[in-house]
This record gives structure tokens, sequence and C-alpha cells, in this order.
């Protein structure tokens, strides 16, 4: 009888595998069908947006760091205003913190939707990717109405908001979240109890609590393995304590269970988003009103010397920020984001670093799959969400 | 925990640790470590049960160049048990661009030290792996240093395909493996 062979295979999967949700690069070391080490590899689109920014005024940063994490463009932006919004010491009106909120919360409906979508695709159920992406086009439709623009807004602005909320914003909102509850029923009918998929995720690319702690998974990755860790609850930020809503805590930490925490959690997005909306008057103030940050409203410019000299000065110079360094961490749909920012005192940033939860998810991904086959290496690739332009930047 | 007795705390467990506190605009905590002892401090603020920062949120470092000292590894903690946030930074000189890895304390470190070396240069002891992370490993410098100028040329490089026999392959991948361990 011949010996049996009993090397191992290395695969280089990625840059360019179509699971990899852009440009991650794995090498695995395969014993048959089992993983025995992967080393995944980052850095492909790296495009040194942290660089650019140092080189730009604040305002100039907005649309840049709205091109990091490519699904959550609003989130981005948010976290980076409130920032320079601490270091400048404003106060924002309570119409733009709840009009922030209602955004972030529609944000993060986005990017599950199109996780959600995605993973589902990746794992067999490809219906689930039409019908996702459906309803995410509804929100996208939304951020074309508030913006004309509808991946990179660019509506968040120091200060508060570009412009006020457009006529017909509270229907389309509302009409969206009656829409939408029942459409979130029809995409758990479609896997919750799914046999399929069930078999497909459960116990699959586990990860413990302490694991999750030590390599700094939070969000929902680590809100599926037991960390009950959730900025809105732990480290409110614009008056996120006057909401009523709860965080989906699972101690599973497998793939089945990342399912069902994002599901959940797009439940409690729906909830935020109509208290949100109640507290939102169709007309308002939408910015402060400091005319060193906040250019004056366009007729204003048109007919007053003043307004038009402010409008130029905002606009060739910018405005400066005092010196120091600020932080402000929020829930983003990955997981905690945030932008910690320095300033010289000058009208550009000394230094800008994005907190990225992709780059550590992406990180742990060894932790998930050594030990498990490899068809379910796709699985905790597409559970774990990672946005390659976060981990890049 | 206020500042004053959280810098006693880590001043009495680590014996001759220099600890300060250091000005914040957002109000958030900041204490200055000394280089030579931020990995025992590191240690000692997850494991003391009245501190247990269990959460390594960020680590990075900014280039404050021409000032002197150059260089700030600036880390962000978070005590979930607690529900306190600390920020925590150790100085380094140009001349002496190092310090001690916290790959021990919290392994999430690994993939954010090699950041900080690929874009700052500087090197932290003890790390297993210290490779360049988002650059090509023949890049040459560190982009995000003050120093480094934003628009280069760099010549274009021309690859041809590479033809190995499998033995040659097979030592690769070997190598490669033993380089990961």
């Amino acid at each position: 009888m011949p010996e049996l062979r009993n090397e191992t295979m290395t695969v280089n999967m990625g840059p360019q595998h179509p699971s990899t949700h852009g440009v991650l690069r794995i090498v695995l070391e395969l014993d048959g069908e089992i993983v025995r080490s992967a080393s995944p590899t980052i850095g492909f689109l790296h495009t040194g947006i942290e660089k650019t920014c140092e080189q730009k005024k604040w305002q100039q940063v907005i649309p840049l760091v709205e091109r990091m994490d490519y699904l959550s463009a609003q989130s981005n932006s948010m976290c980076f205003c409130l920032s320079v919004e601490t270091l400048l010491g404003v106060e924002l009106p309570e119409r733009v913190r709840a009009i922030r909120v209602l955004i972030a919360e529609l944000q993060r409906i986005n990017s599950h939707l199109v996780w959600l979508g995605t993973h589902g695709m990746e794992v067999g159920a490809v219906s689930v990717m039409l019908y996702c992406f459906r309803e995410r086009e509804l929100l996208l439709n939304i951020n074309e109405l508030l913006a004309g623009f509808r991946l990179f807004p660019s509506y968040m602005r120091v200060g508060g908001l570009r412009e006020d909320l457009p006529r017909g914003f509270h229907q389309a909102v509302t009409s969206f979240l009656d829409r939408f509850l029942p459409k979130l029923d029809e995409y758990e009918d479609l896997l919750t109890n799914n046999q399929i998929y069930r078999e497909r995720t459960r116990n699959v690319g586990r990860i413990s609590k302490e694991q999750a702690l030590a390599y700094s998974l939070v969000g929902p990755i680590g809100r599926a393995a037991g960390v009950p860790y959730d900025v809105r609850k732990y480290f409110p930020y614009l008056g996120y304590e006057t909401y009523d809503f709860d965080v989906p805590v699972r101690t599973e930490g497998d793939v089945y269970a990342r399912y069902l925490v994002r599901v959940a959690e797009m439940r409690e997005s729906v909830k935020i988003c109509r208290q949100a909306l109640a507290r939102i008057s169709p007309t308002g103030p939408f910015a402060i009103d400091d005319p060193r940050i906040t250019p004056p409203p366009k007729d204003r410019v048109y007919t007053e010397m003043e307004a038009l000299i402010q409008h130029f000065l905002i606009y060739s110079q910018g405005f400066t920020v005092p010196a120091g360094e600020a932080y402000v961490p929020v829930e983003g749909p990955r997981g905690e984001q945030g932008f910690h920012v320095f300033s010289d005192g000058s009208n550009r940033p000394w230094r800008i670093k994005s907190r990225a939860p992709s780059l550590l998810a992406c990180q742990a991904l060894e932790q998930m799959i050594v030990g498990g086959l490899i068809a379910d290496v796709i699985a905790v690739i597409g559970s774990i969400d990672v946005v390659m332009g976060d981990v890049d930047r | 925990m206020d500042a004053t007795t959280l810098i006693a705390t880590l001043q009495e467990g680590v014996p001759g640790a220099r600890v300060e506190m250091a000005p914040s605009i957002d109000l958030q905590t900041t204490i200055y470590v000394s280089s030579d002892a931020w990995p025992a401090v590191a240690r000692l603020l997850r494991d003391r049960p009245e501190l247990r920062f269990d959460l390594l949120a960020e680590l990075t470092a900014v280039d404050f160049w021409p000032r002197a000292p150059r260089f700030e590894i600036v880390c962000l903690l978070v005590s979930i048990e607690h529900r306190t946030r600390l920020r925590v930074k150790v100085r380094l000189n140009a001349d002496e661009a190092h310090v001690g890895t916290l790959i021990g304390v919290w392994p999430a470190a690994n993939w954010l030290e090699r950041e900080v070396w690929d874009l700052f240069g500087i090197v932290f002891d003890g790390h297993p792996d210290l490779r360049r992370l988002l650059m090509p490993e023949d890049w040459e410098g560190h982009p995000l240093r003050k120093d480094y100028p934003v628009q280069i040329r760099m010549a274009a490089r021309v690859s041809e395909p590479l033809q190995v026999t499998e033995a040659q392959f097979r030592a690769s991948v070997e190598q490669d493996r033993l380089s990961r361990r």
C-alpha cells in the first residue's frame, strides 16, 4: 500500500477574491480541508488619507474621511466633526444633535443591509442580497434628497449641517421606517430558522469573550461574544442617554450570533430613528451661529458686504482650531469609531488618526479561522464585516 | 478614580516609573508615562482590580517635528467594568525612538504597533513580527513623519513574471512560515 502524503498545502486567497470584500489577501496553510495557519496581508488599498488630511483645511477633510469607511460615510464625517467641535468648544443646537442621531442610525441600517446582503450571498442565500439592496436603495434616495449625493453626501459640517432639511424629508424617513420593519421580518424568515444557513454559521468562527477583549473587538463582533460594550450606552454623545433603546448581546461568539446581533441592532435603530424624528421640527437651526466657522446664508452673501467677506474668508482661509487634541468615541456600524485630531492652532490639522474597527477585526481573523474548514473562511470574513477602505485608509 | 490617585497608584505599583498629568482640552484624563516604564505600567493598568483597563481602543503616534521630544505614542484605554476611559502618552526623542511592545498585555497591539513602525519608524522592542503593515515591503522612509515630503516621484518599477521551480517555491513558503513564528 502506498504511503499517504501528509504535507500541507499553501493557498493564496485574494487579494482579488470576490468574497474578501475588496482587497484582503490571506495566505492559508491547509491540511486537507482544515486551515492550519492563516496570515492576512493588508495595505493594497492604502491611499494615505491621513497624510493627505494634514495638507487640507479643516473643512476640506470631511469628503476625505467619508471615503475611508465607504459604507458608513455619514458616521465617519460625524465623528470627525464631533472631535473638531470638541476642540473648538462649541455647543450644538438640540435640533442638530437629533438630526445627527437620525442620520447616524439610518447609516447604521444602511451599512448592516449591505453586510446582510453580501454575507447572505456568500453563504448561498442569493435572494437576501437582492432584497437588502432594494431597501438600501430607499436609504440612498434619502441621502440624495438630503444632499444630492447618494454615497458620500458630505452633509455633516463642523458646527452643524450643510443646509436645512429638504421639504418632504420627514415623510420620506417615515415611509422608509414603516416599510422597513416588515421587510426585516422577511429577511429573518429567509435566514434565522433556515436549516442550511444555521448549519453553515453556527459554531463557526467562534471567539470567546476574553479573546474579543484582548483583540479589541468591540461593536457587533464583541457583543456577539458577550462583551456588552456599546459607546452609545457607556459614553453617551449627542444625547443618546435620552433615547430609549436596548443593546442586543449574545454569548455564543460565532457567525450566527453576529448575524442575530446585527439584525436586532437594526430593529433598535428603527426605534431610535422614530424617537429622533419626533424631536426634529421641519425647519429650525441647522448649524451654530458662529461667523468664524459657519458660512452665512447665500441670500445674505449676495446682498451684504460683511456676509460676502465672511463667506470669502471661510472658503479661502478656513477657520483656525485651538491647539490640542480631542477624541470623541462614537458607536459606528462596526464598533467604536472615532477621529483622534491634533491641532497646532492653525487652519490645517496637525494629524488625524481614524480608529478603524475593521483593522482590528482583520487582525483577529487568524484567531477565528485557524482550526476550521476552508469553506468556513468565507463565512467568517463575511461575518466580521470588514471594509477594506477602513482597514487600509 | 481621580487623576491624582491614579498617578499615585501607578508610581507605587511600578517603582521608578515617572508618571505625570498631561493637559487635555477634551476633558479626557491624560497621563504621560516614561518610556522605560511603559509596558509595566500598562500591565498594572490592565490588572489592578480598581483600574481594569481591559480594552486597548487605540494606539497611534504623533510626530511633533521639529519640537523636542519629537514623537508621542498615544494610547486610548477603556475600562468596561468601571465605564472609564484613559489616554496615556509616551514621549520619545528622535534619536531614541523606541519603546517596549504591548503585545504581552493586549494582543491587539500587534498590528497597531506595526502600523506605527511602518508610518513613523518607531521601533517596538520585543515585537515578534515588526514588518510594514500598510506600505509595500520595499518602501523607503516613513510617510507620516513630518519631514517626509508629501509629493515625491518614485521611478516606475517593472517586474518580470516570476518563474520558480517546485523546490524553490517550497523553500520560500517554508521560510515565510518560519519568519511568522
